[in-house]
């Protein structure tokens, strides 16, 4: 049903209609209005269990707990709060816990802010769960319900990242799938292992050297294969609801026919869709390539940048004294396939620096002369500040 | 004290890696028996871990969940929560964790699940200091003792603080109901484990433990020092039933030294420190013993005019 409504409320109402056993959440800007909405779901008795926890810490053990006792599990965070679960992240993908956290994409500190960027779930990268960016708010509540499904499929955890404020609190019109949709496509969880006292089993052992390497290798394979995973779902969800997006693991605009292609997660995608739309009247042959499915790592991506004069992957998030995380691995994939296309980095729009149209259409430009590493860091395209409200000289800049 | 009838077969399985005289061992195997088939148990980080779970043997007959160090309380939240949205309303959830992961590393998180009263038995094994990492100090350790990181030097003789009140600071959560008990005193302590099972809300019980190595005792020993840690009245056996505190036991009052002497822990203690110690554990006696007569006078008052 479409309805005009703030992104966190829709992925609020999409991760109850997905009927969740337990819920627990501590508030994080800017994910606290699906807890919030969770919560008062709770008190009408919508769903069965929403615990406030005393931190993001207790969130993620709840779920490790429920999940263990085959329940269907869920929370929110972001930044510091998934920050603090990191630890636990580790240990619930490596006891093939099934369970969805929806991210809302925020930057991590210091400095404090608590605006946009993808710092704090790339950081997470490495910790065995499945990761998918969703590029508006009709995507996010998509996604939620394939997100369900894959990981109880895959006994992997799934996190779904979407960016905060851009679209946490960006109220627009979202089609959201009926509750009898959701409930067709996505059973209840039967749980294939679990605590249940008259089949005991022992969850979270410690392994010796003879055996801690087999299971983290396995957990790898098994987040690869989930790749399978993830296109399928996108298939099935897409004969439910009549929405895809690529094939789940990254979708393409306008790219088969590019010269120069626009690669990156996230919100920031939509504003590229826009600066193709423009450039493309202009006659100029540019195209993107969003990655959806971070973990696992699509490599065959690759296929889509042959061929081409230029690629620049632009992401908001920095490997500390390394390459830009997204640009590296791209990188490596096209040296493996043999891809030989000058390929650009471009960090930025970290802590919730616009990047708008225009900033898209001169990244394009720049590389049009051979590739660049740099640190965009454009005009937040704000409206400056005119003298006659008082602002002085040296600030006038906004 | 009625010995209770216990027809549960052992759930606690022999063939772990405990070492000889492990308090731990003995107190889970008497605990399991007393809390029946029908319990899944949620253990932090620690000893007990290692040695009844690596992969792949398991001395757990019963369902058993470990995750993180600091993690059982809301581990085992999650898995009460579970059980409730999924209609089951019989089974118990049991965390078995030690004193540095409920005294320390997991405090907080532990007071959260009190304090939001998820249908939990939370019990803390307390050895008295981080004894899988080798012997580190806690705030489960009590004052003066010895470890690798509250040593004995020159200018400094042991720990310099006061062991944390846990038992008192979980009953303030307003727990309907906590107890002491050790791994010695079997009967006592597969009672109150009886007793919490069938509390429908949270419940705690700090169980004292010995440590062969971390206290420095002799593997026969282990159950007698247990024994002398409660006639010293250095660990009153007690309960704290909905906010009235009795105590289970009032040995006649051995000489400190009687628990102190023979573990290594304190054989630097001088007889000034003995002294010491002797005049702490006497005030924290009397505070018990005046506390329970005032609960229980007031319990008595409150029920006689109801």
């Amino acid at each position: 049903m479409k309805k005009t409504i703030e992104g966190s409320i829709a992925v609020a109402e999409v991760a109850r209609d997905c009927g969740p056993d337990v819920v627990a959440c501590f508030p994080i800007t800017p994910s606290t209005h699906i807890a919030e909405t969770l919560d008062k779901m709770y008190t009408n008795g919508e769903i069965k269990s929403y615990t406030a926890v005393e931190s993001e810490f207790s969130a993620i053990s709840m779920l490790v707990g429920a999940s263990a006792a085959g329940a269907r599990a869920f929370t929110t965070t972001d930044s510091q709060g998934l920050a603090l679960m990191h630890e636990v992240l580790f240990a619930a993908a490596g006891m093939r816990l099934p369970m969805v956290i929806v991210n809302a994409n925020r930057s991590l500190s210091a400095p404090l802010s608590i605006w946009n960027d993808h710092q704090d779930s790339v950081s997470e990268r490495d910790s065995g769960w499945i990761q998918l960016y969703c590029k508006n708010n009709q995507e996010a509540v998509d996604t939620v319900p394939q997100a369900f499904k894959i990981s109880e499929d895959t006994n992997i955890p799934v996190m779904v990242c979407f960016d905060g404020f851009y679209l946490t609190h960006l109220v627009e019109q979202i089609d959201i799938p009926e509750k009898e949709v959701i409930g067709k496509y996505l059973p209840k969880r039967k749980a294939e292992y679990k605590l249940d006292p008259e089949n005991p089993i022992t969850m979270g052992m410690y392994a010796l050297p003879t055996h801690y390497q087999g299971f983290r290798i396995d957990l790898h394979q098994d987040v690869l294969k989930a790749a399978e995973n993830v296109k399928k779902e996108m298939e099935a969800w897409g004969d439910v609801s009549g929405r895809k997006y690529g094939n789940g693991l990254w979708e393409e605009y306008h790219a088969e026919d590019a010269e120069y292609l626009f690669i990156g997660m996230g919100s920031v995608m939509e504003n590229a869709e826009l600066a193709v739309e423009k450039m493309r009247k202009e006659g100029k042959k540019v195209g993107l390539v969003r990655i959806r499915c971070y973990r696992p790592f699509p490599s065959e991506v690759v296929e889509a940048i042959k061929g081409k004069k230029g690629a620049l992957v632009f992401e908001k998030a920095v490997s500390m004294g390394a390459d830009a995380p997204l640009y590296a691995e791209i990188s490596s994939a096209m040296k493996e396939k043999g891809a030989d296309v000058p390929l650009s980095s471009y960090v930025g729009g970290l802590g919730g620096k616009d990047i708008t149209v225009g900033h898209i259409e001169q990244m394009f430009g720049e590389i049009e002369g051979g590739p660049v590493k740099k640190v965009w860091d454009g005009e937040t395209g704000a409206p400056k500040i005119k003298k006659s409200l008082g602002a002085g000289e040296e600030n006038g800049g906004a | 004290m009625v010995k209770p009838e216990l027809e549960n077969k052992e759930l606690f399985k022999s063939g772990h890696t405990a070492c000889a005289g492990c308090g731990v061992a003995v107190g889970l195997r008497h605990i399991m028996r007393a809390l029946g088939k029908d319990t899944i148990v949620v253990n932090a980080t620690g000893c007990t871990e290692i040695f009844t779970s690596a992969y792949p043997k398991s001395a757990w007959a019963v369902p058993y969940i470990h995750c993180v160090f600091e993690n059982s309380a809301p581990v085992a939240a999650g898995i009460s929560e579970a059980l409730r949205a999924m209609g089951n309303d019989h089974t118990k959830v049991v965390v078995i964790s030690g004193d540095g992961a409920s005294y320390d590393i997991g405090f907080g998180h532990m007071s959260g699940m009190f304090e939001r009263g998820h249908d939990v038995l939370y019990i803390c094994y307390d050895n008295e200091a981080y004894m899988n990492t080798g012997v580190q100090r806690s705030g489960a350790t009590p004052w003066k003792a010895h470890t690798t990181t509250s040593q004995v030097g020159k200018q400094i003789r042991g720990k310099m603080q006061f062991k944390k009140p846990l038992t008192e600071i979980v009953a303030a959560h307003n727990v309907p109901y906590v107890a002491t008990s050790t791994s010695a005193h079997y009967a006592d302590l597969q009672q109150k484990v009886q007793k919490a099972k069938e509390i429908k809300g949270p419940s705690f019980l700090n169980v004292l433990m010995t440590c062969v190595p971390g206290w420095g005792t002799t593997p026969s020993l282990s159950m007698q020092y247990l024994k002398d840690a409660v006639d010293t009245h250095v660990w009153p056996l007690m309960e704290i039933e909905n906010g009235f505190s009795k105590l289970s036991m009032k040995p006649e009052k051995k000489p400190v030294e009687a628990y102190l002497k023979g573990q290594k822990r304190f054989r630097h203690l001088t007889e000034e420190d003995i002294a010491e110690i002797q005049e702490m554990i006497d005030e924290r006696w009397d505070h018990w013993v005046w506390k329970e007569k005032v609960d229980q006078e007031r319990k008595a008052g409150l029920e006689a005019s109801e």
